[in-house]
């Protein structure tokens, strides 16, 4: 069995109006060095024992379903569960 | 001519699509459910607002994951008309049946009212009842309507004529060049946030809307009846 950490953020090149919204908040209530937030996702996969390479599947999914490349990326960690 | 409503869990658009094209129309609409394979018998796909699967994940990614999708790509590489409208946009996008992704409003709210579009283009199988340039009114209702692409597809879009409708005005999402809708290369897609169905009878306060089933309808016939 593998976990599968996946972490989505939105390109660099996309606006964030979520993040946006929280620096200004944190700059409202005295976090004045906070210059940026970004905003994303983290996901936890499980994955049972298979013949084939975990880390293609995990691309594969990441690529097919669990994010958009036209405005995300994605970066994960495999470990042993 | 024969439209289709695609129906998700979670589409809520789906009744107004149907009574658009029954009632005000006066043309044949079936529900299609989204668990069907296949979309034979239709001339028109409709895939209506709503949330479908609850919006989960991103607006409109897991009904691209949805069985009838696979017939939907079939039907419009068929150079058969669909029209996306705020989730069903989202879905085709998603789909990659049109360029470019929707993402959230820029001031982060919910919007719902009527705001005017102009008509970019009116040479289109969606347009062709509409004027060039003409200002029309129809109701968004949307948290995720932001059109975004890269500035190689923007510029794509631009060269062949394929934004259809832009916000006029005032653009209430931060869409980019105050897209608000976009058809495909073929022109037998198109994709909008605002809502045409919403707009189909005075009675509803507006029926701006009316002109663009119209123009689909119109151009089926000029091509599917002789007379």
């Amino acid at each position: 069995m593998k976990k599968v950490k996946i972490y989505v953020t939105l390109k660099e090149s996309i606006l964030d109006p979520q993040g946006s919204a929280v620096q200004g908040s944190l700059e409202k209530i005295g976090y004045g060095e906070v210059k940026d937030v970004r905003i994303g996702k983290y996901l936890e996969v499980e994955i049972g024992d298979t013949a084939r390479d975990v880390d293609a599947i995990v691309k594969e999914m990441c690529e097919k379903v669990l994010t958009n490349t036209v405005i995300e990326k994605y970066r994960y960690e495999i470990e042993e569960a | 001519m024969k439209f289709a409503v695609l129906v998700f869990p979670g589409s809520n658009c789906d009744v107004d699509m149907y009574h658009a094209i029954k009632d005000e129309l006066g043309e044949e609409v079936e529900y299609v459910w989204h668990t069907e394979s296949s979309l034979e018998g239709f001339d028109g796909a409709l895939v209506p607002g709503g949330f479908s699967y609850g919006d989960y994940l991103r607006c409109g990614a897991m009904a691209n994951q949805s069985n009838v999708m696979k017939a939907l790509k079939d039907f419009a590489a068929a150079g058969k008309p669909v029209l996306g409208v705020c989730n069903g946009f989202q879905i085709l996008t998603e789909a990659n049946l049109l360029p470019g992704a929707l993402i959230r409003n820029k001031n982060l709210k919910f919007m719902c009212r009527t705001v005017q579009l102009k008509v970019e283009n009116n040479d289109t199988l969606f347009t062709n009842q509409y004027e060039a340039g003409e200002v029309i009114n129809i109701p968004i209702a949307h948290g995720e309507g932001n059109y975004y692409c890269d500035e190689e597809t923007l510029a794509e879009l631009k060269a062949n004529n394929q934004i259809a409708f832009t916000y006029e005005g005032e653009n209430p999402n931060g869409s980019l060049a105050d897209i608000a809708g976009i058809i495909n290369k073929e022109g037998n897609v198109l994709g909008m946030m605002p809502h045409p169905e919403r707009a189909a009878n005075e009675i509803v306060g507006g029926a701006d809307g009316v002109k663009l089933f119209k123009s689909i309808v119109k151009q089926w016939r000029e091509q599917h009846v002789n007379n």
